[in-house]
């Protein structure tokens, strides 16, 4: 990756200090076109009608959707995960990548990071509905109460509340540092008052002065190094509330490295899908290349390659340990009930970016929008395989049961794409969607 | 005292004048760049910062905090009995105890960094000119009233454009 440095010119056009500013500015200043309105349209009507279902399912109660005593767990846990997911590669963007001086993520860092605390968003409403008793959600959090209870601090579930929690607020001020001295930037160009003094406001008086520069290069490093073990611990966690429990199918030490590399595998795909759109819409080509498409594919042949390698070492294992309850759950997994779910994962996720190691399939835009799609497809079945079908049939055949999401659950997921889409997009409108300062320290001519 | 200030067009030149200014013992006040020049802090003789000691501080304060509460919890304020496990289980306290480890240390190193850099919601500081969040690299020297004129031709020997000269 690093030989691409040197080669050529990470973003093209032969770009000098003020072009940049003037491109990244462009879309805050002009008018968004019919397309932004559009998809804009679209994504708050998506995501008002998930928000009626949220309410209707407050309203009314669970008993809306389609989860039994069996399946506890069903489109709401799924939809949780695969967004928490996503987020992840937001932070391995930011962080991982900046503590390995890949300078490639300079150009898509900002908008994957704004893309993390959008997925943190709609992923955080999903246990929260999810406990039925909505409007005592704050009974997951410790505090001092007269009921002179605590929470348990051996529950994995309650180590998700502070994982998810610490998760988004230093996602959140992690993007934010960096975002003060764009919004600098972007104060210094308005030419209307009430412009200035917004943006002014946001910026918190950046100036550029050498010593905040000297400090802000210290702040972000550290915050890397902070994020990087964080968002590692944050899907590590996620996968203890399955680890930990005697299901068969969940019980395995190979969660966290597998939901992990699972987590960056659908995050990236989902970078691209809206850096995709974002480059085509705004005109971004000259920043996001097809060699940072490229580079970001590699990153899903890696990661992918893991997930398969972790999907048959489970089935090793299911045969080598010798339980018999375990091989039953992974043979069932692939030939039950559910075996459709089970054979759509394989190939989106096993299968699908394998295609990836032809160069041509790489570079392709259309091809690698449409992967990236199919992807996160299938990594929203692999936790639906995960949760749904290892659930359906335990040990007692007597509370084997089948489960079938209502139509209020799948407007609910649609609605979290709309409330996830609405934010990208304002997101897009208001804020310097390329982390300007930053490309500006890789360019040549200066 | 005067403020005389001036902006470069080019990193390398601006760090030339930078250099050269030091070496004849000019104050230079600061330098504004739109972007992280490597190499400045070191010519303008700046120190290191100390903030990645807020963030240890914090960090280890946010760990023994969430070590500790924990530890109350499950030994004085709420024991439960778990399958006759001990109520004292360090391992499963590791996660929160790390989390909030993470929490306290990234809250700390940034709000030590807007406090130190008087950053914040509202805040007011002097934008000696518009483009140094652009394209230019701006320099204000403190300069005592006599030496103000040497100074001020020196730094346009330098490279520097525009320079004015403030009280």
């Amino acid at each position: 990756m690093s030989e691409l440095s040197t080669r050529e010119e990470l973003i093209q056009g032969n770009k000098d200090l003020k072009t940049i500013t003037d491109d990244v500015f462009k879309p805050i200043i002009a008018k968004p076109n019919k397309l932004w309105f559009a998809g804009l349209l679209l994504a708050a009507s998506a995501a008002a009608i998930g928000i009626i279902s949220i309410i209707l399912t407050i309203w009314k109660g669970i008993g809306l959707w389609g989860v039994n005593k069996t399946i506890g767990w069903g489109w709401s846990i799924t939809n949780f995960v695969w967004w928490v997911g996503i987020g992840h590669a937001g932070t391995f963007i930011s962080a991982i990548l900046l503590l390995f001086r890949q300078k490639w993520r300079t150009s898509i860092n900002r908008s994957a990071e704004a893309m993390t605390i959008f997925a943190v968003i709609c992923a955080g409403l999903f246990p929260l509905i999810h406990m039925g008793r909505f409007l005592f959600g704050f009974f997951i959090f410790p505090y001092p109460n007269t009921r002179d209870v605590w929470v348990n601090f051996n529950s994995p579930l309650l180590w998700d509340v502070f994982a998810i929690t610490t998760y988004f607020l230093v996602s959140l001020i992690f993007w934010y540092v960096g975002l003060i001295p764009d919004l600098g930037t972007v104060r210094d160009r308005m030419k209307t008052k009430f412009k200035k003094t917004f943006y002014r406001f946001l910026s918190f008086g950046w100036t550029g002065s050498a010593k905040h520069w000297q400090r802000f290069e210290i702040v972000s490093f550290t915050l890397a190094g902070l994020a990087a073990p964080l968002v590692l611990s944050v899907h590590t966690i996620v996968s203890f509330d399955f680890a930990t429990s005697v299901i068969p199918g969940w019980h395995t030490t190979i969660f966290p490295p597998y939901f992990v590399a699972g987590a960056i595998f659908s995050g990236f795909a989902m970078v691209l899908t809206l850096l995709i759109i974002a480059r085509k819409t705004m005109n971004l080509q000259d920043y996001i290349t097809i060699n940072h498409i490229e580079l970001m594919n590699k990153i899903i042949i890696l990661t992918g390659s893991i997930v398969g390698v972790a999907y048959l070492t489970e089935l090793f294992m299911a045969w080598y340990s010798g339980v018999e309850y375990e091989l039953f759950a992974f043979i069932n997994r692939a030939t039950g009930p559910y075996w459709w779910a089970y054979w759509i994962m394989m190939t989106c996720n096993v299968v699908s970016p394998q295609l990836f190691w032809f160069r041509k399939l790489r570079r392709s835009v259309w091809f690698t929008f449409i992967m990236s799609i199919v992807i996160n497809v299938g990594m929203w079945f692999e936790r639906f395989v995960i949760i749904v079908t290892s659930l359906h049939r335990d040990y007692l055949p007597s509370s084997w049961e089948m489960y079938k999401p209502t139509l209020i659950e799948v407007l609910i997921f649609v609605g979290t794409l709309g409330i996830f889409f609405t934010l990208f997009l304002l997101f897009v409108r208001f804020f310097p969607v390329i982390a300007m300062a930053e490309v500006k320290t890789t360019i040549k001519n200066k | 005292m005067k403020e005389i200030s001036g902006y470069f067009e080019k990193e390398a030149v601006l760090l030339d004048a930078v250099k050269n200014l030091k070496e004849n013992n000019i104050k230079i006040k600061d330098v504004f760049s739109p972007y992280p020049i490597h190499g400045l802090d070191h010519a303008m003789g700046l120190r290191r910062s100390w903030l990645p000691r807020a963030a240890f501080i914090g960090g280890a304060i946010g760990a023994i905090t969430g070590l500790l509460f924990q530890i109350w919890v499950f030994t004085k304020a709420y024991p439960i009995n778990i399958g006759g496990k001990p109520f004292l289980s360090l391992p499963s306290f590791i996660p929160v105890t790390f989390e909030c480890a993470v929490l306290f240390a990234a809250f700390s190193i940034v709000l030590a960094y807007l406090f130190r850099s008087n950053l914040g919601a509202g805040a007011n500081n002097k934008i000696y000119d518009e483009r140094a969040t652009d394209d230019r690299f701006v320099v204000v020297l403190n300069a005592e009233e006599a030496e103000a004129e040497v100074i001020r031709s020196k730094f346009e020997e330098a490279g520097a454009k525009n320079v004015k000269l403030e009280d």
